[in-house]
């Protein structure tokens, strides 16, 4: 039986045999980023369920092991949703059989298309419980909306990737879901044309709660873009039902371009759950899968440098995410790197074959005086490096 | 009353030196040192604090900022960073052997990108000062702290600052993208960008909020948006705070999220009626300011729903805003609150904490029993969507038993905001004022965490040394190392 207090104890006694923890919920993110040379595994898996959840205070906490899908049906359930809407990449990561933990969305920051619009997964972390790397339990945060008492360690262990803390309790804030969906979908645009159209959307005052832009190779893996044989650009409103045809109404007279299409609220959330779970990349069981992170404007010079090279993309977050899969070798990652670089963005190698991921860079290293301050936190979080070590930088 | 550190007599001893050293640092008049003109520095919106600190520096360039950090650093000097002076909690006052490191003069817009949506301004460029720039093309700054004509983004920056409008649109940390700030080395550091969630740690989460503690922020990039529509408030009042507070339930459980949700008592609706003849219902017991947004047909919709829930809870008064001249009516009081209770009485402090909305009724009947017993007046205002409460403590700063007697009110307001499941502070930040009550939230241990965060960026202790955590005594006890 895997408790708060058991955790603890582990945790204390790695740090007495200086033993490194590989630190995982149900451990289908371990071919994420670099693998973690340990020798022992600790889960949260068994520390599982939901401890509150308040629909009219807009909050839940739960176990960090509670598997995702069992807090997305009970927030479905009071119609509800998770607003950052975390993706399942199962379909890039490899199925485990098991599904994903909360714990394991909030260690990693995974964010889906309505990024764009509402924030990332660590914007809607309220409150947080952690096991340090000195067997410590600490709390930040709390079980309500809005707090700023003291450092923010909410935000600096979401996306850590289980190198600070082991996390044993996440509080979210939830909002209603929305009554309707509805897809604007303007067939035929290149990569530029689309990027200003999605930013002409974004920038209107519809509030667009999706913008992705998916090539015609990515549209021919997505069944409900059936009816499209080239490009697709994917504009989302969520939102009471007169509104979304009011909004996707004034949209379509907006772009005024012929043949194009619009979805309802089943046909959208099929589309999105696609887009969502970067499914057009999938079924490359030997490549590697990268995401870029630019200025909106610059995703479509990131696909237009990497041209060249075998590889598969899609745009999403206006423009702003690329994602991308290709041969997992050294020199198509170089080529990501640098085509990231120049548009002065970042970048996450999210998945390779070991041999890859052991011998790269799997994000950008930080400049000296920040990767002193990296390394100064890790100390101070973490001072017998037993957590997850190597899983962001070698080294660290 | 809140013990300060005891200044470096080192440092003390060194003043003229330590002033000759930073002079040619800055630009002519970037330095102030003259006891007379570094008066307007002593205090900040926790007027009630004064001290002033050993001179002021006001650099024009992330570079200038840069050379004065390294400057003190180097000489073992405290550095106080400072925007507008607007902090409710004491956040930028001074020490006496501090440096204050102003932001003001480092107020430009740097660029406004609207494919990107985004803007770089410098840390003393004003929150108002951001939307002025994008409005006349349909853009905002999100966050709206109710100092925002004053108050500088560095400052909401280091405050993570909310207002009236998070519970739509998030507080500052969910408004940024980047950040260059300089370390108490000297160092430039570029922290994201114009690019959403950077990889590595969250740097830009753990910073923003950190209070003056961990850099000085000298360059912010911020998200602008396209404003909605149109946007429409409306006004209910009823017989009860219970009665109010089970409509507020009411309306988040019916799935819509006003843009703004605002909770005023009778002491309120009465403060700010008598100040902005708002045509306030005076015969209410507590009130709600609702707004929506989206086009015209859009807000009617909202509005008749958002009437139709609040009228199963027999409202006193409802008034749907028919224009957007109405709305600011509507807004007028609120918008006036702190003015109006400066009206009716000498001073007051406005406390910040947050607590489960669930708890609104029983929080409010217990701060009416103090007020009671301490005898001081409290007009109560709430972001009732998110929780966060504002009262505001009517008392009178000349009369020494009266001031003591506010703040000893204030931090068992708080106390019981913690009690409840809430915490210290919802927007306004720990600064001075709410430091010394930090172990009622948090344990020994999760406290000597966090300082020894602030020590893997600030290892002597010289950002803000004095602020958000209590005082380790004796003061000479080892400061915490990273490690």
């Amino acid at each position: 039986m895997t408790t708060e207090d058991s955790i603890v104890a582990t945790v204390a006694d790695a740090v007495r045999t200086r033993e490194p923890l590989l630190i995982q919920g149900n451990g289908t993110k371990s071919g994420m980023l670099r693998p973690v040379q340990a020798g022992r595994t600790l889960s949260t898996a068994a520390l599982s369920g939901i401890n509150l959840y308040a629909p009219k205070e807009l909050i839940l906490s739960a176990w960090a092991g509670t598997p995702l899908p069992e807090i997305e049906a009970a927030v479905a359930a009071a119609g509800q949703h998770l607003i950052a809407e975390p993706p399942d990449l199962s379909a890039l990561l490899g199925e485990t059989g098991r599904p994903q933990t909360l714990g394991g969305v909030v260690a990693t920051n995974l964010s889906g298309p309505r990024r764009v619009a509402w924030g990332a997964m660590r914007d809607h972390v309220m409150g947080i419980r952690a096991v340090t790397g000195r067997a410590e339990i600490i709390r930040s945060g709390g079980r309500v909306l809005k707090n700023v008492t003291g450092l923010d360690l909410c935000k600096l262990l979401t996306g850590s990737h289980g190198t600070l803390g082991v996390i044993t309790e996440i509080t979210l804030k939830v909002l209603p879901a929305p009554e309707a969906t509805g897809t604007l979908a303007l067939p035929g645009l290149d990569a530029v044309a689309a990027v200003a159209a999605l930013s002409a959307a974004l920038g209107s005052p519809f509030g667009v709660s999706g913008a992705a832009w998916l090539p015609a190779e990515a549209v021919a893996r997505v069944p409900g873009l059936a009816d499209i044989s080239g490009s697709a650009t994917l504009i989302r409103i969520e939102e009471f039902a007169p509104s979304v045809t009011y909004r996707i109404g004034r949209l379509k007279d907006q772009f005024a371009l012929t043949g194009a299409l619009t979805f309802g609220t089943e046909a959208s959330k099929a589309i999105w759950l696609d887009v969502r779970d970067a499914r057009p990349l999938a079924s490359r069981p030997d490549g590697a899968v990268w995401r870029i992170s630019v200025r909106p404007s610059a995703g479509p010079g990131v696909l237009d440098a990497l041209q060249s090279h075998d590889m598969r993309s899609f745009l999403d977050w206006g423009g702003g995410l690329v994602w991308l899969s290709g041969p997992a070798d050294a020199a198509t990652h170089a080529a990501v790197e640098s085509a990231a670089q120049a548009a002065g963005g970042t970048w996450t190698l999210l998945h390779a074959p070991d041999t890859l991921r052991n011998a790269v860079r799997v994000v950008p290293d930080e400049p000296g005086a920040l990767a002193r301050i990296t390394r100064q936190v890790k100390a101070a979080m973490d001072p017998a490096h037993i957590l997850n070590p190597g899983r962001l930088y070698a080294g660290l | 009353m809140i013990r300060q550190p005891d200044p470096k007599p080192d440092i003390m001893a060194r003043r003229d030196a330590i002033i000759a050293g930073l002079r040619p640092l800055l630009p002519e008049s970037g330095l102030i040192a003259e006891p007379i003109r570094l008066k307007p520095y002593e205090t900040d919106g926790l007027s009630a604090y004064r001290q002033p600190p050993l001179a002021v520096a006001l650099p024009e360039t992330t570079e200038q900022a840069a050379a004065v950090l390294k400057y003190c650093h180097q000489n073992g000097v405290r550095v106080v960073p400072r925007g507008a002076g607007t902090s409710l909690s004491g956040g930028a006052l001074p020490l006496a052997d501090a440096v204050v490191v102003g932001m003001m003069r480092m107020n430009r817009i740097l660029d406004i990108n609207y494919p990107d949506r985004c803007a770089v301004v410098q840390a003393g460029v004003t929150n108002i000062g951001i939307t002025n720039a994008v409005s006349a093309d349909g853009f905002f700054y999100a966050p709206d702290p109710s100092s925002q004509l004053a108050c500088m983004i560095g400052g909401n920056v280091n405050m993570n600052s909310g207002g009236a409008h998070c519970l739509k649109y998030g507080v500052t940390a969910n408004n940024l993208l980047g950040l260059k700030v300089v370390t108490i080395e000297g160092e430039i550091l570029d922290i994201g960008g114009a690019h959403l969630d950077a990889a590595g740690y969250d740097w830009l989460g753990l910073l923003t909020g950190s209070e003056g503690m961990l850099v000085v922020v000298t360059e912010v990039t911020v998200r602008i948006l396209r404003g909605p529509e149109g946007a429409r408030a409306m006004l209910a009042a009823f017989n009860g705070n219970e009665i109010a507070g089970a409509a507020v339930d009411a309306i988040i459980s019916s799935g819509i999220i006003p843009v703004a949700l605002e909770f005023m008592d009778r002491p309120a609706i009465h403060a700010c009626e008598a100040f902005a003849h708002a045509g306030y219902p005076l015969d209410a017991e507590a009130m709600l300011i609702i707004e929506v947004e989206g086009s015209a047909d859009e807000q009617d919709r909202l509005l008749g729903q958002l009437a139709d829930i609040c009228r199963k809870f027999d409202p006193i008064s409802l008034k749907i805003s028919q224009s957007a001249e109405e709305s600011l009516a509507i807004w007028k009081g609120r918008k006036g609150a702190f003015g109006a209770v400066g009206r009716i009485s000498p001073d007051y402090l406005c406390m910040d904490g947050t607590i489960p909305t669930s708890q609104l009724p029983f929080v409010l009947k217990r701060i009416q029993q103090m007020s009671d017993s301490y005898n001081l007046k409290v007009a109560n205002i709430f972001h009732a969507g998110d929780g966060n409460l504002h009262p505001l403590i009517m008392f009178d700063a000349n009369d020494a038993a009266s001031f003591h007697a506010a703040e000893e009110f204030g931090a068992d307001i708080l106390k019981l905001c913690v009690e409840v499941g809430g915490c210290l502070t919802g927007e306004h930040g720990v600064g001075v004022e709410k430091r010394d009550l930090m172990p009622v939230q948090f344990h020994a241990h999760e406290l000597q965490q966090q300082r020894r965060l602030k020590s893997a960026f600030d290892p002597d202790w010289l950002l803000n040394p004095s602020k958000v955590f209590p005082l380790l005594e004796p003061e000479s006890a080892a400061l915490p190392q990273a490690a």
